[in-house]
């Protein structure tokens, strides 16, 4: 049993409505990472997406550039309890870098360089609910936020929008990703507060 | 940026009864053998990654999970400590 | 479990703070404690302090520097007071650790608070009487960041870096391997090496740089960039 510690009460984590239960507002930009920042050359980035048959579609960075992209102005939740309202982003939707992939499973593996995974359900990467940022607030994304190129899904806890991506890699299972094997919620909805399982 | 192992030594304690961070881990990926208290510890919590300090492998990951502790140890192929 | 017997300022944004732990079993220079906060809702927060105390006093001596936009540090500094409980763990880590055993030569360097677990060190070979050289080098941003600044000043063997101001015939500045191969004691002397992690990566190169055996270098990285 732990005492409570007078005059204690955390960082902000008042009744902010725009907050997911239990986070707190922050203007700044924490750095998370589970290890070193890889250091990700443009001329030889290369993004793949692998299907149950190994087909693999792939996107050099010129490629990228070429795709259509989008504005995205959205709120991100970390699950270290920091919120970041009205981020603005731009990237490649993933809805167009699937077009013309073909495939009946129904999980995603993300992948980064630097071996960090993370699981998510195909079906929260689609229909504009999930883009490849490369700008961050007009500046091109800076590699300790996951530059040249992360992961955006932003209705999922940020450890969901994997950095440096690398590729996606489709399954027939929700099989966990890194944080996910270790304690992590296989889902991370922050509006359902699920951290942990 | 990371610590150093030293900072494991609360959480350890809690799983080994011990203090882990002079207890020698053998790396799975490059066979290093050092103590704990130097290994690289990214401590991007709630979940902590720790790393082989020569290598840069995982040697193992912990996370606080409300009120357990998850501890994973899938690079670490041997774990020595003096006998007290 | 212990209590806050006093606090006192150290400097502009630190604060020493003394707490009674009756069942405390002693500790060793150089370790720290796991303090863990808890908000009426049960959310709670733990972070590592390093002990400035050291042999069996049951009144253990903690200095903490506020990091404005902290979570623990600020309550530490500004809120904590006597008589206030405090939930900690320890002593822990036996590893950036001094004893009077180590008969080789020490250099401390310390950057920012990180002179805490250091000063536990100066403090412990002073009264254990060991003949075995112990020198600090401290870099801080001006004299009044100091902390222990009335106790290390009674002491000969320290070299100050001020990287801000300070006393008219100082350099100001950040440390540079220059330096810092001016300041400490020759390759085969046991290293300690305590701060910000920025600090301690820099030191820690330069000094392998300079010919110092990695082996011999101990780093304690507070955290930060
Ligand atoms: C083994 C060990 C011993 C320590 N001993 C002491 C000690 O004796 N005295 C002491 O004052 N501190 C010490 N620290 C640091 C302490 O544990 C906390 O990290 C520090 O007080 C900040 O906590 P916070 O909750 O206020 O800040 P947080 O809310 O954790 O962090 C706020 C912001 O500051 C950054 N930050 C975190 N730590 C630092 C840092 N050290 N310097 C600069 N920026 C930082 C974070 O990245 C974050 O952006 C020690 C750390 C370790 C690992």
């Amino acid at each position: 049993m732990s005492i409570f510690t007078r005059g204690f009460s955390g960082r902000g984590r008042d009744n902010n409505p725009a907050l997911p239960p239990g986070q707190y507002l922050t203007e700044d930009f924490p750095v998370l990472s589970a290890g070193p920042t890889p250091n990700v050359d443009t001329d030889t980035w290369e993004f793949t997406i692998t299907t149950e048959t190994g087909k693999v579609h792939r996107w050099n960075w010129e490629q990228l550039m070429a795709l259509p992209t989008e504005d995205i102005h959205t709120d991100i939740h970390c699950v270290t309890r920091w919120s970041k309202l009205g981020t603005t982003w731009r990237g490649v939707s993933l809805d167009t870098l699937f077009a013309d992939v073909e495939t009946e499973y129904d999980y995603v593996m993300e992948h980064s360089y630097g071996g960090y995974t993370t699981n998510a359900p195909y079906e929260d990467l689609r229909d504009g609910k999930a883009w490849i940022a490369h700008t961050f607030e007009g500046e091109p994304l800076d590699p300790e936020h996951g530059g040249p190129a992360r992961l955006l899904v932003p209705h999922l806890y940020f450890w969901k929008s994997a950095k440096w991506i690398r590729g996606l890699t489709m399954m027939a299972e929700d099989d966990p990703g890194f944080w996910e094997q270790n304690g992590y919620h296989i889902y991370g909805d922050p509006w359902q507060e699920q951290r942990y399982w | 940026m990371h610590l150093d192992g030293n900072v494991l030594a609360g959480p350890l304690l809690e799983l080994f009864r011990e203090d882990m961070t002079t207890a020698t881990a053998r790396c799975a990926s490059c066979g290093d053998v050092s103590v704990l208290a130097t290994a690289m510890v990214y401590d991007a919590a709630p979940g902590w990654c720790v790393r082989c300090h020569v290598c840069g492998d995982v040697l193992l990951t912990f996370v606080r999970a409300g009120d357990r502790l998850r501890i994973d140890l899938r690079g670490v192929t041997a774990l020595e400590l003096p006998a007290g | 479990m212990g209590t806050v017997a006093s606090t006192s300022a150290e400097t502009p944004s630190g604060r020493s703070i003394w707490i009674d732990v009756p069942d405390w079993a002693g500790n060793i220079a150089g370790q720290h404690v796991d303090v863990r906060l808890t908000a009426p809702d049960g959310y709670q927060a733990t972070r590592s302090y390093s002990l400035a105390s050291s042999g069996p006093s049951p009144r253990l001596q903690l200095a903490v520097d506020k990091l404005p936009d902290g979570e623990v540090s600020p309550y530490l500094v500004d809120d904590l007071r006597a008589g206030d409980m405090l939930e900690l763990r320890g002593p822990l880590g036996g590893w950036f650790v001094w004893s009077p055993s180590v008969e080789q030569p020490v250099q401390l360097i310390a950057g920012g608070s990180g002179v805490v677990p250091l000063v536990a060190m100066i403090r412990a070979h002073a009264a254990s009487g060991s003949t075995a050289p112990m020198q600090l080098l401290y870099s801080v941003r001006t004299p009044d960041d100091r902390f222990f600044a009335d106790e290390l000043e009674k002491l000969d063997n320290i070299t100050y870096a001020y990287t801000r101001s300070g006393p008219p015939d100082a350099t100001i500045g950040r440390l540079t391997k220059e330096r810092l191969a001016a300041a400490v004691l020759p390759v085969g002397s046991a290293v300690f090496v305590c701060g910000p992690t920025g600090f301690v990566e820099a030191v820690a190169s330069w000094l392998v740089d300079l010919g110092h055996d990695a082996s011999l270098i101990k780093t304690e990285r507070f955290g930060g960039a």
